[in-house]
């Protein structure tokens, strides 16, 4: 399904701000996976979303959706095979342009054509997807998205994102930036829609325990690269605890060789 | 105020709501400044006065002034999406070459259109019980309108709510598989046409075309398209554009008023420049000043219902 081979990524290469986001991610992910990862800030998380996403172009490295090479594809190429949702709700959706209008924006992925966006068997359509969400947005259609709270912008997103049935859905730390009641209630609707859908799916959290209990498979980054990588029952016995020391283990050997370099 | 002023005013705005349309394309949908519209305008002109000059059919002028427009909106596209100059570049730079086009079309800096003939002048002959005066408003409110409504039409169209999505959230609509490359060639080409449709529309009226007759264009249209939004508030698209046709004739109203009237306070024609600037300017700070006194106006009552109690 999805195939990451020594991908590599480095921001303002040659300046003392280098940063190497990514270097040599290997990822083979398998149709239907549900994919949690995590890591500490510039662990290169987004990175690797943006990278899988076509957002950024890796530097180097090759990346294959559906045994498609899509390693020098444009974003708006790749979204055919993904859907994607943020973190900042105000980036999936275009405020100043009505719920139906932002609906209508998402059931095509290619080949836009003049016809009309709405009409009134789609108005049906979109009230019936957004009954579904149970956030009252069914009877605001053609109320601006701007007015809608983060909340209300994030299901939208989220029923924007999968709208097209993606071969793969990224989503990254959707629910971060939401208050804990919506938050759940937002991750409520992402499992239902990606059971449902029997979607591929990539999740970044920040959330530990969300980690653990969501999907079949946990990814940990840091600096780069994935230094974990768990899944069945050996993921069934982990506990955060357990994460949290190997984490600090790892990280301590890389200092001790650091260490030995620099002595 | 005499009705003359008024009809004027209305002719005139109406003449230059097509070009604020395109204005409103460019600066609101497409969240993209593009000051090629300076030459776009006068370029429409020139097109339109060297084949009518020459003999051409207004129609077969109107036609190639569209094609001028929607060339220079594809200058200006190419500058930003293929060579990655920034918006505002881009608009300068197309502006800046339409100059000398513009002069090499006409060759000369002023082509006079009077005694010859004008769309006007054919449209005249369809309906011979209409007097010029009565003709000219009607003809330009018919083409404002088809104009508008195609707008329309075409914004509530997948790939016009494409292109209006690349104004508003980029990244989203990338994502969503729109090349925004594509859409902002498709949305400058449009505007351009519309200005240049415009500036032939206005040379035919006006009776000539100028080199110099589209300084300031981009200021006047953003001044229409930001009065008629202070007027309309409401964010559908239809209105939208309606408000800028109204803001187009307000516009003109002022300016024509100011110059009628200005030279009790010591205006001169060249101030028009100024005036422009300036009804901008209050227009674009009309919601602010008005949010203040508001904010001023609540807090005084607060602080007296707190003496109250």
């Amino acid at each position: 399904m999805l195939r990451l081979r020594s991908v590599y990524k480095c921001f303002a290469r040659g300046t003392s701000y280098e940063v190497n986001a990514l270097t040599g991610i290997n990822l083979k992910i398998a149709e239907g996976d549900f994919i949690t990862v995590i890591g500490s800030n510039g662990a290169g998380k987004s990175t690797l979303l943006n990278i899988i996403s076509g957002t950024m172009l890796p530097d180097k490295g090759m990346i294959r959706i559906d045994n498609q090479d899509v390693t020098k594809k444009a974003e708006h190429c790749r979204a055919k095979y993904i859907g994607r949702v943020f973190q900042d709700p105000l980036m999936g959706t275009a405020p100043s342009m009505t719920i139906e209008e932002n609906l209508v924006l998402s059931i095509k992925r290619y080949g836009r054509g003049l016809r009309l966006g709405l009409n009134n068997k789609r108005r049906e359509f979109f009230r019936n997807k957004l009954a579904e969400l149970e956030l009252g947005l069914e009877n605001m259609l053609s109320k601006k998205v701007a007015l809608l709270s983060g909340g209300q912008r994030q299901a939208l997103t989220i029923l924007m994102a999968t709208m097209f049935d993606p071969k793969l859905l990224l989503l990254d730390e959707h629910t971060a930036s939401l208050d804990p009641g919506i938050s759940k209630k937002i991750q409520a609707i992402t499992q239902e829609i990606v059971k449902e859908k029997k979607l591929t799916t990539i999740m970044v959290t920040h959330n530990m325990q969300e980690a653990l209990r969501l999907g079949k498979r946990t990814i940990m980054m840091d600096r780069g690269r994935i230094i974990l990588d768990i899944s069945g029952k050996e993921r069934e016995n982990v506990t955060i605890d357990y994460l949290l020391k190997q984490f600090a283990k790892l990280r301590k050997e890389e200092y001790i060789e650091d260490e030995l370099v620099l002595a | 105020m005499s009705w003359s002023l008024v009809f004027h005013a209305i002719e005139q705005g109406l003449v230059f709501g097509i070009m604020a349309l395109g204005v409103y394309i460019t600066f609101q949908v497409l969240d993209f400044p593009d000051l090629s519209v300076d030459g776009s305008f006068p370029l429409g002109a020139a097109i339109t006065a060297k084949i009518i000059f020459s003999g051409g059919h207004p129609l077969v002028a109107i036609f190639w002034a569209i094609i001028g427009g929607l060339m220079a909106g594809g200058l200006t596209a190419f500058f930003h999406t293929r060579l990655k100059f920034t918006n505002l570049l881009s608009g300068i730079l197309t502006m800046t070459l339409l100059y000398s086009v513009n002069l090499r079309i006409m060759g000369k800096s002023n082509i006079p259109l009077l005694g010859k003939i004008t769309i006007l002048d054919n449209i005249k002959s369809l309906f011979p019980s209409l007097t010029m005066d009565q003709l000219t408003p009607l003809l330009f409110l018919f083409i404002v309108l088809l104009v508008k409504i195609l707008l329309d039409y075409f914004l509530s169209t997948e790939i016009g709510m494409a292109i209006r999505a690349t104004g508003d959230n980029e990244q989203m609509i990338l994502s969503l598989g729109v090349d925004t490359k594509i859409t902002k060639i498709i949305g400058l080409c449009l505007s351009n046409g519309l200005v240049a449709l415009s500036g032939s529309l206005f040379a035919q009226y006006s009776g000539f075309a100028d080199v110099g007759m589209g300084i300031g264009t981009i200021v006047a249209g953003l001044a229409s398209v930001i009065i008629g939004r202070s007027i309309i508030k409401n964010g559908n698209i239809v209105w939208m554009t309606t408000s800028v046709i109204i803001g187009s004739i307000i516009y003109r109203a002022t300016v024509m008023i100011a110059l009628r009237y200005g030279y009790h306070f010591g205006f001169q024609p060249g101030d028009l420049k100024l005036i422009s600037v300036v009804l901008v300017v209050i227009a674009l700070t009309f919601p602010l000043v008005r949010g203040r006194v508001k904010a001023m106006v609540m807090s005084n009552d607060s602080s007296s219902t707190e003496k109250e109690q």
